[in-house]
């Protein structure tokens, strides 16, 4: 009974076919092959568990012929066969594995009994063994408690040595000056100490240890103070002292009142050397010490002290400034950045951040170096102050330029510090007061020049400007300079001294002084300081005080000499013309002023200039005037012209009259030009005089006498009045010789006929202002632009006279021409 | 109505002396004296018709000699002083005396001008102010505001005052001053301070302004070289007691307080010659009148050191209320100190300016030509003052 289909092969899956075939045979499994009886319910599958022999027989014997069924009978016969002995030998294997199985157990049986034995033995051995031990550590309990104690009071022993050795250690530190490691040896000990201080034996050492440490600190504290250490000494000092507990607050007080001390030696110094200085200045033993030769000497060699030479006594103030910057300043900044290492750039540890040091150091480093900058910038001060003597500029400058440029390095150690800005306030300070001591030395040097000119003026002339004197100059002394001579040179010594000051005063501006580039001295130092400040200020000065010789002179009757006057005049006149467009365009080069603020312009102070030279003529004309009428008018009112002789000559006064109408036709000339004068009627004057009187002289006098008529007179002076211009006797003048003589004329005509009008004449007294006024007529008429003036006064002079004579006599034409040509 | 144009009066002779006759308050009248050496010598009274901008004159004979200067008695119209120079003995001496006016001379002011001069009536001579000993007068000066019965006259350096008794016609020197010094003083100008009860004097001699107190006859304050030249003439202020303007020959009018003598108050410099004569308005003192040998007259206003409340503002309810409309505008800013106007009506030396005694607001000037002048004060300003 074997299936057809599969062969019974000797392979592997035939094996396990075998296998299953045999589990399957003792119902082994009965789950594992349930999908397989599922297949093979057929009841005809041989190897199904629903195998139904009759089924299957009856089956083979329908379907197969006997051939066939004899085959299969065969092959069933051989497939039970190997049934078979397959089955016997799957007996027999596992019959023997069975009988060894059972000799093992029966083996292992044995030696489990062995072993049994053998533990038992070794359990009783380690309880010994237990026991043992437990009675060896009973027994060393004792010992290993007593050498750790023992070790324990060793440390002790050792620490207690320490702290009972600790005075001494330090005292030796203190010997050797070893204060870092006696600090560090008491650091270590201080809190034991502090622990166990109630105890009498500590305390001892705690106390010892405290006096050590405060003779240590004390020690550290003279060290800190004495300051001959360096730098390095000094921050260990602190360090050491700040990690003794000392307070910062203390230490940074201390630090700074002792360098204050060193400081304030140093400002001392500076002290005593601005006194030494300032009395041997007062003490007038003005020592040259700066060359004078880039100074323009005074005009004239007299004892006025020219304020260009600079009385320098004492220290120059360059070297008064460097002293101040080594010792004070660099001292300053060495205390500043030592004071900094120390208590705001130290590293923060511990308990020290936490006090927050540096921005109090920093606080009070402030205050120390402002209070100490401030009083050094008042000596330095006090010390530009003195700087009186405006002579050497770039001295000043230079110092106020080191002063400035070693304040900067306050700035970079001191960031916040107002001291620099302080410090530029002062450098402004001092060009703005150099800028007013500029002004003023120029203005005492424009009264000195105007002094020297008054002498040389004073001076006794030998000719009246007119022959010029050699080229000598001012400071020759021999030859008198004339008027025009005295113009230019006066003229060019204030041009000199003005471009003189402009330079000293563009050393400010200079491109290698620091503070050159401060905003100010860029802007408001050229506009307003030099221009406005220095140049304008100094030429509306020279048009102040001009007007100035105009108003006081005025009242108390000329005290000023009439030439200076004049020689003014002219100077106004040429400031106004070129000088101060020259002066104000080389100050706007040389200080590229920029004009951001309003500034005067040219033309203000070329109209004050003309003003001042207008009104300075105007007087001049009004002071010769005045001086000529006075002659004339003391010659009217002191004779008796009732009871005068008869006149055989022309009086002196008359002679003087003209004799100083040409003096100053001259003098006025040497400055002023001709001017434009009306045609004459002739050349000869003495023809057109005898012309002119002898033809008045039917027309107005004769009839004039004639009791009878006595309003022809006034009739006929008016019509001529009618047709004459007004003439305005104190007007203002022209620039021009003809015009300023005109002035002067009219003003002493004017003058002789309103004194005239108030005398009365006897026949001789008219006929002597008869001879007086032909004179007059003869001589005066050259000297102004329309001699019809001279004729229309002189005729009213006559006139008057005659008027005014109770036997009005004229006198003959020829006599009187006669009498005038024999002088 | 726009403002008058000058009147002006032809005088035959020269003339110096111009007063108005302080006496009258109703008409206005100004007195001349002519100065000739060869004719005889006359007073001219000048009658101003307001109304009619009409001139009566009338002509008194004054033969004692030229006037140099005239002066109308504050009491009595018709008393006057003058001072005259009298030629004796080869020998020029200037006296003064007091006149009385014929009763007759107003009938005969309507006459024809041509009759008067023809035949004019002679002044009454009341006294001489006798000066032989003390020299030539230069002024006579009346009380101001007194009645007439005293006066002062100024010879060379002596400062007299003088009693008139029974009725003006005896004269008595009741005290007397002398100014001592170096040289020839000799007082060129004076004037009588109507302030301090009349008691105080200011005279000019060259270049210096005196005051002298009448009662002791001292010397009381002195303002040396007051002028550059000399001083021509003096005016006390009407109003305020211590003020006082002087002109000169240096061209200008300054103004003083007496109290603080170191320095003018103020200085005009507006004349271009000597100032002969100054004098304030009589009622409103910022007026002020000068005189100058230039030939001009100029008219001045100076608030600033009036009476006047100075830059006073004005009600506008009263300006309202104006009926010239156009005065508003100009009457809200305040006055300036200003020149108001200068008068060219003369073409030869002014020597003498006047306020009218009768009209505040009319004033004459007198030039060396005989020519007299009478101008207003512009109408504008006049009222601007007035309202």
């Amino acid at each position: 009974m074997s299936s057809a289909t599969t062969p019974p092969d000797s392979d592997p899956t035939g094996r396990r076919r075998v296998h299953s075939m045999l589990k399957l045979y003792y119902g082994l499994n009965e789950e594992g092959t349930a999908a397989e009886q599922a297949e093979s319910l057929d009841p005809c599958d041989i190897n199904g568990p629903h195998f139904d022999p009759e089924v299957y027989l009856n089956k083979l014997r329908k379907e197969c012929s006997l051939g066939e069924l004899m085959d299969h009978e065969s092959c069933m016969v051989k497939q039970i066969r190997s049934l078979d002995s397959d089955m016997q030998t799957l007996v027999y294997e596992n019959y023997n594995k069975f009988i060894s199985a059972t000799d093992t157990i029966r083996k292992m049986k044995n030696d489990f009994k062995k072993m049994e034995d053998e533990m038992d033995c070794l359990s009783a051995n380690m309880a010994a063994i237990t026991e043992f031990s437990a009675r060896i550590s009973g027994t060393l309990q004792d010992q290993h408690a007593q050498i750790t104690k023992l070790s324990g009071v060793h440390t002790l022993l050792r620490k207690l040595q320490f702290l009972f050795e600790l005075p001494a250690r330090l005292n030796k530190c203190l010997e050797l000056q070893a204060y870092a490691q006696a600090v560090s040896a008491h650091r270590r000990a201080r809190c034991v100490l502090q622990q166990y201080s109630h105890m009498p034996s500590f305390r001892g050492i705690q106390d010892d240890c405290h006096v050590i440490m405060e003779q240590l600190a004390q020690q550290l504290r003279q060290k800190f103070r004495d300051g001959g250490s360096s730098a390095k000494d000094l921050s260990e000092c602190v360090e050491l002292l700040l990690q003794l507990d000392e307070p910062a607050e203390e230490l940074c007080d201390k630090f700074l009142s002792h360098a204050q001390s060193r400081l304030e030696a140093d400002l001392q110094g500076l002290e005593v050397e601005l006194k030494d200085s300032a009395v041997t200045d007062t003490g007038g033993g003005s020592v040259q010490k700066t060359s004078p030769g880039s100074n323009p000497v005074s005009p004239s060699s007299s004892s006025v002290i020219n304020p260009f030479l600079s009385p320098t006594a004492g220290t120059d103030i360059l070297e008064f400034i460097d002293r101040g910057c080594n010792e004070f300043v660099s001292s300053l900044c060495l205390v500043i950045a030592s004071y900094q290492e120390l208590f705001i750039n130290r590293p923060q540890e511990g308990e020290l951040a936490s006090k927050n040091i540096p921005e109090m150091a920093n606080g009070k480093l402030h205050v120390f170096v402002d209070t100490l900058a401030a009083r050094y910038f008042s000596l330095v001060e006090q010390r530009i102050q003195e700087e009186k003597g405006v002579g050497d500029n770039s001295l000043l400058v230079r110092a106020l330029d080191r002063f400035h440029r070693r304040l900067q390095a306050i700035t970079k150690l001191l960031p916040g510090s107002a001291v620099p800005s302080h410090g530029t306030e002062i450098v402004v300070r001092a060009a703005r007061e150099r800028i007013k001591q500029y002004l003023s030395a120029l203005q005492t040097f424009y009264h000195d020049s105007l002094t020297d000119v008054r002498q040389a003026l004073a001076a006794p002339r030998l000719a009246v400007g007119g022959a010029s004197t050699s080229g000598g100059g001012v400071t020759s002394k021999d030859a008198t300079p004339s008027l025009p001579e005295l113009l230019t040179s006066l003229s060019n010594f204030i041009l000199n001294q003005l471009k003189s000051v402009l330079a000293s005063v563009h050393l400010f501006t200079a491109k290698d002084i620091t503070f050159s580039n401060k905003p100010y001295f860029k802007g408001e130092f050229c506009s307003q300081g030099v221009r406005e400040g220095l140049v304008v200020s100094f030429i509306k000065f020279i048009c102040q005080s001009s007007r100035q010789y105009c108003e006081s002179a005025g009242d108390r009757g000329g005290s000023t000499p009439p030439a200076l006057l004049l020689l003014l005049s002219r100077l106004c006149l040429d400031y106004e013309t070129s000088t101060i467009s020259y002066i104000l365009t080389l100050t706007d080069e040389q200080f590229l002023v920029q004009h951001h603020t309003p500034v005067t312009p040219v033309t203000a102070l070329c109209a004050e200039a003309r003003e001042a030279a207008q009104k300075l003529l105007n007087h001049y004309v009004k002071v010769q005037g005045l001086i000529i009428s006075q002659m004339l008018r003391k010659s009217v009112e002191t004779r008796d012209w009732v009871n005068t002789i008869e006149p055989r000559n022309v009086r002196a006064v008359m002679k003087r009259v003209v004799e100083d109408t040409t003096s100053i036709d001259v003098q006025v000339g040497l400055l002023y030009e001709e001017g434009v004068r009306k045609a004459h009627s002739s050349d000869s004057s003495k023809r057109t005089f005898s012309v002119y009187s002898s033809s008045r002289q039917q027309i107005r006098y004769a009839p004039s006498y004639t009791p009878s008529a006595p309003m022809d007179t006034n009739l006929l002076s008016n019509i001529h009045k009618l047709f004459s211009e007004r003439i305005d006797i104190f007007s203002p003048v022209e620039f021009n010789k003809v015009s300023v003589l005109t002035g002067i004329i009219k003003i002493s005509l004017k003058t002789f006929l309103e004194c005239v009008r108030l005398r009365t004449f006897g026949r001789y007294g008219l006929q002597q202002i008869q001879v007086d006024c032909h004179y007059l007529q003869m001589y005066l008429w050259r000297f102004v632009s329309d001699e019809n003036l001279v004729h229309f006064l002189l005729d009213e002079i006559v006139g008057s006279a005659a008027h005014r004579c109770l036997d009005p006599s004229p006198m003959e034409q020829s006599v009187i021409e006669v009498i005038c040509e024999r002088g | 109505m726009e403002d008058d144009a000058p009147v002006i009066y032809g005088l035959e002779f020269q003339a110096r002396a111009l007063t108005a006759q302080t006496a009258e308050t109703d008409a206005i009248r100004f007195l001349v004296g002519t100065q000739s050496l060869k004719f005889d010598n006359q007073i001219h009274i000048i009658d101003f018709d307001d109304e009619n901008n009409m001139i009566n004159k009338s002509v008194l004979l004054h033969d004692a000699g030229e006037i140099w200067h005239i002066s109308g008695s504050p009491a009595e119209k018709a008393v006057l002083t003058t001072c005259y120079s009298k030629t004796s003995e080869s020998r020029v001496l200037t006296c003064a005396a007091v006149w009385r006016m014929p009763p007759e001379w107003e009938s005969g002011s309507h006459e024809s001008p041509d009759d008067s001069s023809n035949n004019p009536q002679t002044l009454e001579l009341l006294c001489h102010l006798d000066n032989t000993t003390h020299g030539s007068v230069a002024c006579v000066l009346w009380e101001p505001m007194g009645d007439g019965k005293r006066v002062i006259s100024l010879a060379e350096n002596h400062v007299l005052l003088w009693d008139l008794q029974e009725s003006s016609t005896k004269a008595t020197i009741s005290s007397s001053a002398t100014l001592e010094g170096k040289g020839q003083l000799k007082f060129t100008a004076g004037k009588w301070s109507p302030h301090h009860n009349s008691t105080q004097l200011a005279t000019a001699n060259d270049t210096a302004i005196r005051g002298w107190d009448l009662r002791s006859m001292s010397q009381i304050y002195c303002i040396e070289s007051a002028h550059g030249q000399l001083v021509r003439d003096l005016d006390f202020n009407p109003n305020k007691q211590y003020y006082l303007a002087s002109c000169g020959d240096d061209c200008k009018v300054k103004f003083w307080d007496v109290r603080h003598i170191n320095e003018p108050v103020k200085c005009l410099e507006e004349h271009s010659h000597w100032v002969w004569s100054v004098r304030y308005n009589h009622s409103h003192d910022q007026l002020l009148l000068t005189g100058s040998s230039d030939s001009r007259v100029i008219l001045s206003n100076m608030v600033s050191i009036s009476s006047e409340p100075f830059g006073h503002l004005v009600d506008d309810d009263e300006l309202s209320d104006n009926e010239e409309s156009q005065q508003e505008d100009k009457g809200k800013e305040p006055l300036q100190d200003s020149i108001i106007a200068t008068y060219e009506e003369h073409e030869d030396s002014v020597y003498a300016v006047e306020w009218s005694a009768a009209d505040p607001w009319l004033f004459a000037s007198l030039s060396y030509d005989g020519r007299l002048v009478i101008n207003r004060v512009p109408r504008a300003l006049k009222y601007r003052i007035l309202l």
